[in-house]
């Protein structure tokens, strides 16, 4: 039974001293029992509290971390769809190395994998972790990994290494890195010991429920708390199902075995087939996806769709305001304004690209908002337009003294002329998609 | 302990929509497509009837596309321009299911190709393949509506899939739908109540509801694609709880809006971080068909060989071992 805010509150010891990083017990009551918090971030709770908040106050899906620097966070979800409320902790992205490789081949990768980001949407992507499978009989090569990873990178790492005596050579060496175990077999008592002794977490593999099920229970009764969950499955279809049994029991049923993030290894035919399985369990509930190989089209395009996904629903994304150019425009091209909604932008720049002509593009800072609702809150009105074509001096950029405004507001094209002399305004179509019939048959220049 | 598999169960069922139409039934297709009728979320057999998969289309143009990409002139050059040889090609090597011809040279911005020019064309597709037909227009709508009335009268008995009606010309559109015994398409800005308020306008004026396909419209990878998303996903739960409005078979265009965008053009050279542009092309429309597949999208018009293959491989995976048997 969940405990109300207040309920919560009378446990808490009520001298707001911020410890846990909120200014109030109060408001750390209610963000425990939204399962936004964890009891264990107040280090004055008493033994009661622990006891009757342990299992109430616990999120549904456990939030686990890998890496040291900046380790990636994943779980904590809370819900089944985005547009419920939001994904929180977007899919980490890790990518395979094996040991079997040459030092050589080894180094280039790594150094290659760390240093390739990309920016999106004022937004710097990259991948999370690496998976070191130890597929060579050398112990030392192993190591020599381990060091190449460690001494090129600040990534997390999750090993997979099925010779136990390098694993724990391995895991003393990454003392502090608070690093993933990779089982493919059983959990043995000898692997709860090493994930216990070096602050590691725990990757299950399992090829059924109950499997899996009695494995999670295991390795916590035993007090391993941070696990990763692993179910084998034999096809993209039927993974997208237990995936979703699995995070709809942990969220709906409480069901505490389930209550980990996911995992994939993702295996396929080919380049095209990987994406494919990719996306989907991108999409549907994995918190990490292994690549097997190193490929910058295929990040780009998982980054760009976890970027989708994991967006706010409630909190449009923005692009930066400022002017765009399109196409190659001179000083002479006509000017477009439109609002810094992703939405928005994103297909004004491309009717106006598609439209064949060159242009620049005017992004107001409207606080991410679309056209008609921005106007409707006075963020894009007359005055606001021209204080900010004054701010950014676009009359030192460009030639031209001709602004095109969205059909949808003409109603603000007397203020704006009011506020912007010496420029005509003219007043553009309703729609994107009418920008390339709009461009031939109005005299923009 | 043993797990029990939490199950859902709706009380709504997604109709079931047929295109295409055999000799017996008045056309001239060597069969039809099926599309909807499950009582349970994409893939989720373990708690529903999903007798029908994901169906994949391809399309052919009546004109070249301005900025049609270079990775897919690769794979079409040869026929791009004669699109009832293309269509062939889709079918007998790229495994489309069905076909859609895209009129876009009927705008009068876009070559104003006239109606008499568009019937031709699809009469000669429907010759070339014997799979059904889908016929998408454009936003132009004063010449679409004239250029669908005249094709749809060619097509006559074919049970084409006319695409699109939206709330500004759907009368026009389902009227020539209904004369001519074809599908409608009716397409609404990724919005959940405009989408149920056009299925209500066309099903008040006796359209038949199994006559009926959704377009939430499509916002690719990096382009919208979360909002589409998420209608979707709202449509499909809201239908399968009993929303009758909203019960709909969609359809998107991963295929058109992928290669519109710079991903599916631009060159490595110029952009050394986005990686090989022959694979970005095809990954685009990948990750935005099996994302909105999840979302509950049904009918899936596609342009490259490669994104179709990868696709249609999982469809038939997960359908052929539904419960892991």
């Amino acid at each position: 039974m969940p405990l109300s805010g207040l309920d919560i509150f009378k446990l808490l010891p009520k001298t707001n001293c911020g410890d846990c990083g909120v200014p109030t017990c109060m408001a750390f009551a209610m963000k425990l029992a939204q399962k936004k918090a964890e009891l264990s971030e107040c280090p004055h709770a008493s033994e009661e509290a622990k006891e009757t908040l342990g299992a109430a106050s616990e999120p549904p899906v456990r939030l686990v971390k890998i890496g040291k620097a900046k380790p990636l966070e994943i779980g904590n979800e809370t819900v089944m769809f985005r547009h419920e409320k939001t994904f929180f902790h977007q899919t980490g992205i890790a990518l395979q190395l094996r040991t079997s490789e040459d030092e050589e081949q080894l180094l280039s990768k790594i150094k290659e994998i760390e240093n390739y980001k990309v920016e999106r949407v004022g937004e710097e992507l990259k991948a999370d972790l690496f998976f070191i499978s130890h597929d060579s009989e050398e112990k030392d090569v192993f190591l020599k990994t381990l060091q190449l990873v460690k001494q090129n990178s600040t990534k997390g790492i999750i090993l997979d290494c099925p010779d136990k005596e390098a694993l724990k050579e391995g895991l003393d060496w990454l003392k502090d890195e608070q690093p993933a175990i990779f089982l493919k077999e059983e959990v043995t008592d000898k692997d709860i010991e090493l994930a216990k002794n070096h602050n590691a977490s725990l990757v299950l593999t399992a090829y059924s429920f109950d499997d899996l099920a009695r494995q999670s229970e295991k390795a916590k009764q035993a007090g391993v708390n941070d696990l990763i969950l692993n179910l084998a499955s034999k096809n993209a279809g039927l993974q997208l199902q237990h995936n979703t049994i699995m995070r709809r029991s942990a969220l709906k049923k409480n069901f505490k075995s389930f209550g980990y993030p996911l995992f994939t290894f993702i295996q396929g035919e080919n380049e095209f087939d990987f994406l494919a399985k990719a996306s989907l369990f991108l999409c549907k509930y994995d918190s990490i996806i292994v690549l097997p190989r190193f490929n910058k089209a295929m990040l780009y395009t998982l980054f760009t769709l976890r970027q989708n996904i994991y967006t706010d629903p409630q909190k449009p994304i923005q692009v930066d305001p400022k002017v765009y150019p399109i196409g190659e425009p001179s000083p002479e091209s006509p000017v477009f304004v439109t609002t810094n909604f992703s939405l928005t932008y994103f297909i004004v720049s491309g009717e106006i690209e598609n439209s064949g002509i060159s242009a620049h593009l005017v992004v107001c800072d409207t606080e991410g908002q679309s056209v008609l609702t921005a106007w409707a809150a006075g963020k894009f009105v007359g005055e606001k337009i021209a204080a900010f074509i004054k701010d950014i001096k676009l009359e030192q950029q460009v030639k031209t003294r001709k602004l095109i405004i969205p059909g949808f507001v003409s109603q603000i094209s007397g203020d704006l002329e009011e506020s912007l002399p010496g420029w005509e305004v003219i007043v553009g179509c309703q729609e994107a998609a009418d920008i390339a019939s709009f461009v031939k048959t109005v005299k923009l220049t | 302990m043993n797990f029990e598999i939490p199950k859902e169960t709706n009380t709504g069922k997604i109709v079931e929509v047929t295109i295409g139409a055999t000799a017996e039934q008045g056309g001239t297709r060597s069969h039809t497509v099926t599309i909807g009728g499950h009582t349970s979320l994409p893939f989720h057999f373990f708690e529903g009837e999903h007798p029908h998969r994901p169906v994949i289309a391809m399309e052919v143009f009546d004109k070249v596309p301005a900025k049609y990409p270079g990775s897919l002139m690769d794979y079409y050059h040869d026929v791009i321009d004669k699109p009832a040889d293309m269509a062939k090609k889709c079918v007998e090597e790229h495994g489309a299911e069905l076909i859609s011809v895209r009129l876009e040279g009927t705008h009068p911005e876009k070559g104003d190709k006239s109606a008499d020019e568009a019937a031709e064309l699809v009469k000669q597709v429907l010759k070339s393949v014997s799979v059904p037909i889908i016929i998408t227009g454009h936003s132009h709508f004063e010449k679409t509506n004239e250029v669908m009335k005249k094709v749809c009268e060619a097509a006559e008995g074919e049970n084409c899939l006319i695409n699109y009606a939206e709330t500004d010309n759907y009368k026009t559109i389902a009227a020539a739908c209904i004369a001519y015994n074809h599908t409608i398409v009716a397409q609404s800005p990724m919005d959940v109540n405009l989408t149920k308020q056009l299925n209500i306008l066309l099903t008040d004026m006796n359209f038949p509801a199994e006559k009926i396909v959704v377009d939430p419209l499509t916002g690719t990878l990096g382009y919208g694609l979360e909002y589409t998303y998420s209608i979707m996903e709202r449509i499909r739960n809201d239908g399968l709880g009993g929303d009758k409005m909203l019960a709909f078979p969609m359809l998107i265009n991963p295929g058109y809006e992928s290669s519109r965008v710079k991903e599916a053009r631009v060159s490595r050279e110029d952009y050394p971080e986005w990686g090989d542009q022959e694979l970005r092309g095809a990954y685009w429309e990948i990750a935005t068909a099996v994302s909105l597949l999840a979302a509950g999208a049904e009918l899936l018009i596609m342009y490259h060989p490669k994104a179709v293959e990868a696709v249609k491989k999982n469809i038939s995976e997960a359908f052929d071992l539904k419960n892991g048997d």
